[in-house]
């Protein structure tokens, strides 16, 4: 430590520990993992106890509808990983390119989630409605899941997306450079996230009928 | 272990790993091939191999994910071992539920 700072310039020392801040963030990311993990809990128990009203009220769900949003997601995630080589290369206009569609394919994302849900409600499946209490328990139980984990995922898309919108005006800006981008990494590490929370959401609402 | 860190002029450090774009796509194309396959598979009539199916290549995915989308890979060990002390935290919570669930 002295024989650095005597060879260093005696200018201003800004604390700065990147692997630290990565390391924070993932910390950050286990909350998620056990607030999202309790609901999944609460999924495999009743799925557990009502396998086959589970498994009938996921025909109700479109299968397509999911797939394309697993696929708009995996994208999503793609170009985010991608905004990383391109800020390690220092191309600021590429990065921001690839971090534009990270948000328009997340917003694509919630458009489906819209018309999804939207459907369901004309059709009366929506919490408490008559329909929906006419069911047995266990379709009850299952669409309930479906619109709190979905919904909660949803929240999480929102976040998501201001997130790397804030990140791009600092690259726009250049606080966030090829020389210090952790800010960069963490946005693209909770995005991941996300998306990993909806690589086992779609096939556990999606695909067990 | 051997996570490429080079130094800064200033002393800091930054994270020096680069993933090529086509690496990263390599990864994409596996990830939408294994989204193909589990939806595919939800068409066949599995019975209770549906579930182990379904979870499994959703397991896949997401060490995917981790390793290359989110760098884990490349990172120090320190971040492999939180993330599995988490996964672990989780797994016994997992398991106290149903041991108990089992018994009531």
């Amino acid at each position: 430590m002295t024989t650095h700072a005597a060879t260093a310039a005696p200018t201003e020392h800004v604390h700065r520990d990147d692997v630290g801040s990565r390391l924070g963030m993932w910390l950050f990311l286990f909350t998620e993992l056990i607030l999202f993990g309790g609901m999944f809990i609460v999924y495999a128990v009743y799925r557990y106890s009502y396998p086959l009203e589970f498994q009938l009220a996921a025909r109700e769900l479109d299968t397509l509808l999911g797939t394309i949003n697993t696929i708009i997601l995996l994208t999503s995630s793609l170009t985010a990983a991608m905004s990383i080589t391109a800020m390690q290369e220092g191309k600021k206009d590429l990065t921001l390119v690839f971090l534009g569609a990270t948000i328009v394919l997340a917003g694509l994302f919630l458009v489906n989630k819209y018309f999804e849900w939207g459907h369901k409600f004309d059709v009366g499946l929506y919490p408490q409605s008559p329909d929906m209490l006419a069911k047995p328990v266990g379709e009850v139980l299952y669409f309930g899941l479906y619109y709190v984990m979905t919904g909660l995922h949803g929240l999480h898309v929102i976040i998501g997306m201001g997130l790397i919108g804030w990140v791009m005006r600092q690259v726009a800006v250049g606080s966030v450079n090829q020389g210090s981008f952790v800010r960069l990494e963490s946005a693209a590490l909770y995005w991941h996230l996300v998306d990993i929370i909806w690589i086992f959401l779609f096939p556990l609402f999606y695909l067990l009928h | 272990m051997s996570t490429p860190l080079h130094e800064l002029p200033d002393g800091h450090e930054v994270h020096a790993h680069k993933v090529t774009y086509g690496q990263f796509f390599l990864i994409y194309l596996g990830l939408i091939a294994l989204t193909g396959l589990t939806v595919a598979l939800a068409g066949i009539d599995l019975g209770r191999w549906i579930l182990v199916s379904a979870l499994g290549i959703a397991s896949v995915k997401t060490i995917l994910v981790l390793n290359i989308f989110m760098h884990l890979k490349f990172e120090d060990s320190l971040f492999r071992w939180f993330v599995g002390v988490a996964l672990l935290i989780l797994g016994i919570f997992f398991a106290l539920t149903f041991f108990d669930y089992a018994f009531h």
